[in-house]
């Protein structure tokens, strides 16, 4: 963090910044002091940011025109594409708006996997993202069901069921969550509730996971701790701003695409169908990005321990921190953990695919191999490589590689102590 | 002196704590309980159902309390099907004379017990019911014989008001 102190030059905002601090803190964030070496995998912050607003300002103009009751949801949804102005536009980018969230907040993810950005002393901002990403999912799933098609009531069913699993309270439970002894208006209307309610608890959030990360700063591509301000970084504004305005705009290019020329193609045809509590759709899938963790629940053939498995596979990386014993942060230094990354990326692609296809056969035999290895990844792979691992030799400072020149590191360090 | 007034504090302090815990116990639990079934849901409990025109072999989905229930006429062929199921082959066992009292007609909760999806009639490997979901078998008793549901499909409370009306709930 810049700790330097910041004065106003006019003398209203001196009274106003003595009083409530604003220019300060905007001071803060324009000069903050920003590793040089950044990436564009770390444009996917600010990228998130303006989906989490995207999500915001059209759910609420949404809002202004669905009803949430079981008799009129779904023609309310179908009043908004093709009665209300513009409505056919603000819903797909709310729904696709959806799945390109989930798209960013996975890049994200993986990337602090890769670079180990969820190392000390970053473990609490890993840990209010884990939270925000749980918050995520919860949002997508209740905000899935308000449209009130086949797949939204039985989405809503499947998923409240996992309750059941619960012993003894289970029961009491999933018809406490129901309001009712199946999934009905009352439902309905809660679950339209918290929708609305869910985006502004990431909302607050969202502010302490950029606090949490304004405390020791950004990590790097290289996972080197680094002084601040020197000459390894640069102040956020304008050289970050305009990284991050630039992948922006290409992100919103593929944002683009998906809501002007194929809205759908991420939905279920079966949900343009009213709900019917007495037919469940031949087959029943969730929305792509739960997918890994649906074929997780289905490998496993005992009730309460799926469900356990599934929870398990997201709470797991909450422990990372600990779970994962090696002191070098980026995988570019760590030449075996690079190559348990790429598997595990692969691992959870084979989790999404099979959780598209039917549990049976070669599908169920996959699935329960890439199960049983994405919990050895966290379990076994990560703590053992920890010790066992010959890391390459990591360099003492951004600007070291590029004109440190001596590939003596003594020499290099002496270099750096004159200079300062 | 000092030892007094402390005492009299630690009072103080317990005694408001303890009436703040039980003052929040009593302001959560009205939020938490709004959330339980409501006076109109609990209403609707029975369902009276029509089965004369029913033929052996055939089922009809009625809905109770928002949920299916199945009512199937079984014929004399699968009813000796399911009484001829050995109780050791069962993964929750429980007898055919115990599920349907009257064994031509079976009636039950059309919600597979995995999470709750409804089963097809007439599929699975075992001749009875299949369900889509996650792939739960169930017989022509409704018991579960392959697949992740951990029970067999329930049986509601009914009764035969007369020889062509079941009354539901």
């Amino acid at each position: 963090m810049s700790d330097h102190e910041y004065t106003p030059k006019s003398k209203f905002g001196k009274w106003f910044n003595d009083r409530l601090p604003l220019l300060t803190l905007a001071s803060h964030l324009t000069d903050y002091p920003t590793p040089k070496n950044l990436n564009y995998w770390w444009t996917f912050g600010g990228i998130l940011t303006f989906c989490l607003i995207t999500q915001i300002v059209t759910g609420l103009v949404l809002a202004m025109h669905y009803i949430a009751h079981a008799d009129m949801a779904f023609d309310s949804v179908e009043h908004i594409m093709r009665n209300v102005n513009y409505g056919w536009l603000i819903r797909y980018i709310h729904a696709n708006g959806a799945s390109m969230f989930f798209l960013a907040v996975y890049i994200h993810i993986f990337r602090s996997l890769f670079y180990g950005s969820y190392k000390s002393p970053r473990e609490i901002i890993w840990i209010i993202g884990i939270i925000i990403y749980l918050l995520m999912m919860a949002a997508a799933f209740l905000g899935y069901v308000l449209p009130w098609g086949q797949m939204s009531f039985w989405g809503a069913t499947v998923i409240t069921n996992l309750f059941s699993a619960i012993p003894l309270v289970g029961e009491g439970i999933v018809t406490w969550l129901w309001g009712g002894y199946s999934v009905d208006n009352p439902t309905l209307t809660r679950f339209f509730t918290l929708h609305y309610l869910i985006p502004f608890l990431i909302l607050g959030l969202v502010v302490l996971h950029i606090w949490a990360l304004h405390v020791p700063g950004n990590n790097n591509p290289v996972g080197i701790d680094i002084k601040k301000p020197s000459k390894d970084t640069v102040p956020f504004h304008p050289y970050i701003v305009i990284k991050d305005g630039f992948a922006l705009l290409m992100f919103m290019i593929v944002f683009a695409f998906f809501v002007f020329y194929t809205p759908n193609i991420l939905g279920h045809a079966d949900n343009y169908i009213e709900a019917n509590p007495l037919v469940t759709p031949a087959h029943i899938v969730p929305e792509w990005y739960l997918l890994p963790f649906y074929a997780i629940l289905r490998s496993v053939p005992d009730k309460l321990l799926g469900v356990v498995a599934m929870l398990s596979a997201i709470l797991i990386l909450a422990a990372l921190p600990w779970l994962d014993t090696s002191k070098i942060r980026s995988a570019v230094f760590r030449p075996l953990y690079r190559q348990f990354y790429w598997i595990l990326v692969a691992d959870v692609l084979i989790l999404g695919y099979v959780g598209a296809m039917p549990a049976e056969g070669l599908y169920l035999l996959v699935a329960r191999v890439a199960t049983a290895y994405y919990f050895l990844h966290f379990l076994v792979v990560l703590p053992i490589l920890g010790y066992k691992e010959k890391t390459l030799p990591v360099p003492l400072s951004i600007t070291e590689p590029v004109l440190g020149g001596s590939p003596n590191l003594a020499l290099a360090k002496n270099k750096e102590n004159f200079k300062d | 002196m000092s030892e007094k007034k402390t005492k009299r504090r630690d009072f103080l302090f317990t005694a408001t704590y303890a009436v703040g815990a039980v003052g929040a116990g009593a302001v959560v639990w009205p939020m938490i309980d709004q959330m339980n079934p409501d006076a109109s849901v609990k209403a609707l409990a029975s369902t009276e159902v029509d089965i004369s025109s029913m033929d052996p072999g055939k089922t009809i989905t009625v809905l109770w309390r928002g949920k299916p229930v199945f009512i199937r006429r079984r014929t004399q062929q699968e009813i000796a099907e399911a009484k001829a199921v050995n109780l050791k082959d069962l993964k929750h066992p429980e007898k055919d004379e115990d599920r349907a009292k009257n064994p031509e007609w079976l009636v039950m909760l059309g919600v597979c017990t995995h999470l709750g999806c409804v089963p097809l009639d007439q599929k699975g490997d075992y001749n009875g019911w299949f369900c889509p979901c996650h792939g739960s078998h169930y017989d022509i008793s409704g018991r579960i014989r392959k697949g992740p549901a951990p029970t067999n499909m329930e049986i509601p409370e009914y009764k035969f008001v007369n020889t062509n009306t079941i009354k539901i709930g």
